[in-house]
């Protein structure tokens, strides 16, 4: 070697060993690049796969509708028209797939409602809120008010408390003449 | 980890609350600099023909390599998967910085350090491997890659090697540091870190703690072996960490001016957590500590004439503020950069633990390291083969 | 028979029919299978989220519906999506009083009165897809990524857990799960957008403060609501594409 190269001989053969360097991590790079990198862009493909593929805990209210038809009946011009059945109940997409073995538990209206009624500066004004203690007196709310159509027509035989009734205690400013501001069975 | 919320105060993101770089990667930049900073200072004499930092030639080169080998190690510590730090190499995003830096880093190892050691050591190697006797001579015959020529011709075959190899490491060593500001310059979410001064901030932060460690470990080296100091290559070092440490401040006074002056929208928050948080590591440690005393002591000894001891001891204190000033420099932007919240409306605090795995005690142990490793690489690869530091053998 | 009678038994059948077919396909669902959906094609679609300010009242449905379906930590230092409280000072000269205990978890305790000249109001974050994402740029290892549907997603065996990109996000979306150590965020629930199905956190909003919008579909509500409402980005300034657009987005909010 030392004919050929003379007396740059080392340096050759520290290229060479660069050159060997280099052969060797091309090759551990071809062999251990994960399968389907850079398919869709610089990531492996079977991450999207990955990220579709994991179970729902929601079931969605159309699912929830499959059996329980008579629910949007009932709440059909009312102020929780809008409201999707898991925003109250809870996540269920275990019981919407075995009913029978996974029960749904109906939640207690005195936690529940008052999560986004209970009157709160920040709320927008015109959102039906209430001092809770003085406007239901330790009551739940479902004493008074049905879940699925809140305000519905003599929805509680208790008296003033049919729609149109000024003056009820504890309920939020509105519009004047409208407890809280609220429309009888109007919509948003 | 529920102490994190105390240590929030205002308004922070929820997911900001808890820091996501710890002292280890304040460790990084540092580690990174003083690499940077020695080869500048072996380039001084390689490439710009400063004779007299001769004695110091080798010694920053092995210093370099120690710190080199040391420096992916508080990042592997940091990584919640380092299994598959790997990845960084096989599948390098090239839009990421950090990405190019795993480049930038075995280029400069591979293609600039080693290799530049290997020619100014050939001879040596060759000499050590022909007398020594045991187990090390495998070592350095593996070392000579069975090449034993030593000819004049094969020495000034490596000389010229040597010099474009020095040549192209200085842009590598810039790039390597430089980079290294780049990967915080470049994050435009953060205020403190977003600004294209970063780079060059960190570089001429890199090149003064990297020529203080050297003239240190230079007369702490001689000293320990009983050798005379050589005093002419000392001053000249010192003097070049003058200049550099002169650039570096005006910079970072610039960064600072800059910001008070334009006010933009961060400035309200950056100034208070300057001024609370930050003010012991940033206005105390790094800039009255760490810079403008070094700066004055420096400056003494080139306007007064100092006695060789009173002058040594100038440097011995001067060289030891500074790299705790350019460690808590980094400190700063690191933990600095993460100490307040994106929102403007709050900050929070680093809680550093001891003996953890991104805690004190690893940090402690990552930056003795280096020294152990320079330990080993002084003894394979004596810089001096006399006992006189001041007189280089003939290359 | 009288058609009372008829046609409870025509619902009825149909019902049992349907619940039949409902199952099958709802297992698949549960399993989170991707076949259930295969006609999914994403580059048919274009995904956003209209987030409408003046609606949303703070309850934090969102924020536990989505712990719940990404099985996100309970610890309230990790969030895919976080409800944030702004109180504006009259004359809005300070800054704003920002707070988000536990992320709006477990809603909002009352802080202000009534009646001082401030103003108050709820602000959902969340990842905010964005089409120049700053995140995805410096991954290092492409580990974050935007699918070609428009969702910004994470590849949890890939994720070294550098932090790089929680460091690049300038919403504070990002987190690093403790228990995977690799980064998590909101994915846009792509198990269930890809399947037909809306965001957990979409489904649970009472008000339809929240609502997935996906840009290429021309029936999709998103299109005429950006059309005839004045939206904004978060921090347009940073030029990062966000998708997740703001109706009424007051000033002060960071």
């Amino acid at each position: 070697m030392s004919v050929l190269f003379g007396h740059k001989e080392h340096l050759v053969r520290m290229a060479a060993l660069f050159g060997v360097g280099v052969v060797a991590f091309l090759v551990l790079q071809a062999l251990l690049v994960p399968e389907g990198f850079g398919v869709y862009g610089h990531y492996r493909a079977g991450a999207l796969e990955e990220n579709r593929a994991r179970p729902v805990a929601f079931a969605g209210r159309a699912a929830c509708v499959e059996c329980h038809s008579d629910v949007p009946e009932a709440m059909k011009g009312g102020r929780h028209e809008g409201v999707r059945c898991e925003a109250c109940h809870g996540p269920l997409a275990g019981h919407a797939g075995d009913p029978a073995e996974k029960e749904a538990v109906r939640p207690d209206s005195k936690a529940l409602c008052a999560r986004c009624h209970a009157a709160n500066v920040a709320r927008p004004a015109r959102f039906p809120q209430v001092e809770v203690a003085d406007h239901a007196g330790g009551e739940a709310c479902t004493t008074c008010h049905a879940p699925h159509n809140p305000l519905a027509p003599g929805r509680a035989s208790q008296p003033g408390l049919a729609p149109g009734t000024a003056g009820q205690p504890g309920l939020a400013p509105g519009p004047a003449g409208h407890p809280g501001g609220v429309e009888n069975g109007g919509t948003k | 980890m529920e102490s994190i919320l105390q240590g929030v105060e205002g308004y922070m993101y929820p997911n900001e609350m808890e820091l996501q770089w710890s002292i280890l990667i304040v460790l990084y930049p540092y580690i990174t600099g003083l690499v940077a900073g020695a080869f500048i200072l072996a380039s001084l004499e390689r490439v710009f023909r400063v004779e007299s930092v001769k004695p110091t030639y080798r010694l920053a080169l092995l210093t370099a390599l120690a710190f080199l080998l040391v420096a992916p190690l508080p990042l592997q510590l940091h990584l919640g998967h380092p299994e598959r730090s790997l990845e960084m190499y096989l599948t390098p995003h090239t839009a990421s910085a950090m990405a190019m830096f795993g480049f930038v880093y075995l280029w400069y190892l591979m293609a600039v350090l080693v290799l530049e050691i290997w020619l100014d050591y050939r001879k040596d190697i060759v000499q050590l491997a022909q007398t020594t006797t045991g187990p090390l001579r495998h070592v350095y015959r593996l070392l000579t890659l069975g090449s034993y020529d030593v000819s004049a011709e094969a020495l000034h075959v490596d000389d010229r090697a040597g010099y474009v190899i020095t040549l192209i490491g200085i842009p590598s060593a810039f790039l390597l540091h430089g980079y290294v500001g780049f990967i915080f310059g470049s994050v435009k979410a953060n205020p403190w870190w977003s600004t294209p001064l970063m780079p060059i901030v960190f570089l001429f932060s890199a090149i003064v703690s990297g020529i203080a460690t050297v003239m240190l470990l230079y007369m702490a080296i001689a000293r320990l072996r009983g050798m005379e100091i050589d005093m002419r290559c000392v001053d000249t070092i010192a003097r070049y960490l003058f200049y550099a440490f002169i650039i570096d401040f005006s910079l970072e006074m610039l960064d600072l001016i800059h910001r008070i002056y334009e006010a933009d929208e961060s400035f309200h928050t950056l100034d208070f957590m300057v001024k609370t948080r930050l003010y012991l590591p940033h206005v105390i440690v790094q800039i009255v500590l760490g810079t403008l005393v070094p700066l004055g002591l420096l400056a003494l000894t080139q306007v007064v004439k100092l006695t060789d001891r009173a002058r040594r001891g100038t440097y011995a204190v001067a060289g030891l503020l500074t790299l705790v000033g350019i460690f808590a420099m980094r400190w700063n932007v690191v933990i600095g950069g993460q100490l307040f919240s994106k929102s403007f409306l709050g900050y929070t605090t680093y809680k550093m633990e001891f003996a953890t795995r991104e805690g004190l005690l690893p940090a402690i142990l990552l930056m003795i390291l280096p020294f152990v490793i320079l330990w080993v690489l002084v003894k394979l690869l004596p810089p001096w083969t006399d006992e006189k530091p001041g007189v280089q053998p003939a290359a | 028979m009288n058609q009372d009678r008829r046609d409870f038994l025509a619902r009825s059948g149909k019902l049992l029919l349907l619940t039949g077919a409902a199952q099958v396909a709802f297992e698949a669902i549960l399993r989170g299978e991707p076949a259930a959906a295969p006609n999914y094609r994403t580059a048919d679609h274009w995904w956003g989220m209209i987030i409408d300010v003046e609606k949303c009242i703070g309850c934090g449905n969102c924020v536990r519906a989505c712990k719940e379906e990404n099985d996100v930590p309970r610890e309230p230092f990790f969030f895919r999506t976080w409800v944030e409280r702004y109180h504006v000072q009259e004359g809005d000269v300070e800054p704003p009083d920002v707070d988000s205990p536990n992320g709006g978890y477990d809603g909002f305790p009352e802080r202000y009165r009534t009646n001082d000249g401030s103003k108050s109001f709820f602000v959902p974050k969340l990842c905010n897809h964005c089409a120049r994402s700053p995140c995805v740029q410096v991954c290092p290892v492409g580990a974050t990524f935007e699918s070609p549907d428009g969702v910004v997603l994470v590849d949890k065996t890939y994720c070294l857990g550098c932090r790089y990109c929680v460091q690049a996000c300038p919403y504070g979306c990002r987190f690093i799960d403790p228990r995977t150590k690799t980064v998590d965020k909101c994915s846009l629930c792509y198990h269930r957008i890809t399947k037909g199905l809306t965001t957990a956190c979409c489904e649970t909003c009472p008000t339809g403060a929240r609502q997935l919008g996906d840009l290429k579909d021309p029936k999709d509500p998103i299109r005429e609501f950006l059309r005839t409402h004045k939206v904004q980005v978060l921090k347009p300034q940073m030029a990062t594409g966000s998708k997740t657009y703001y109706n009424g987005l007051d000033g002060s909010v960071r």
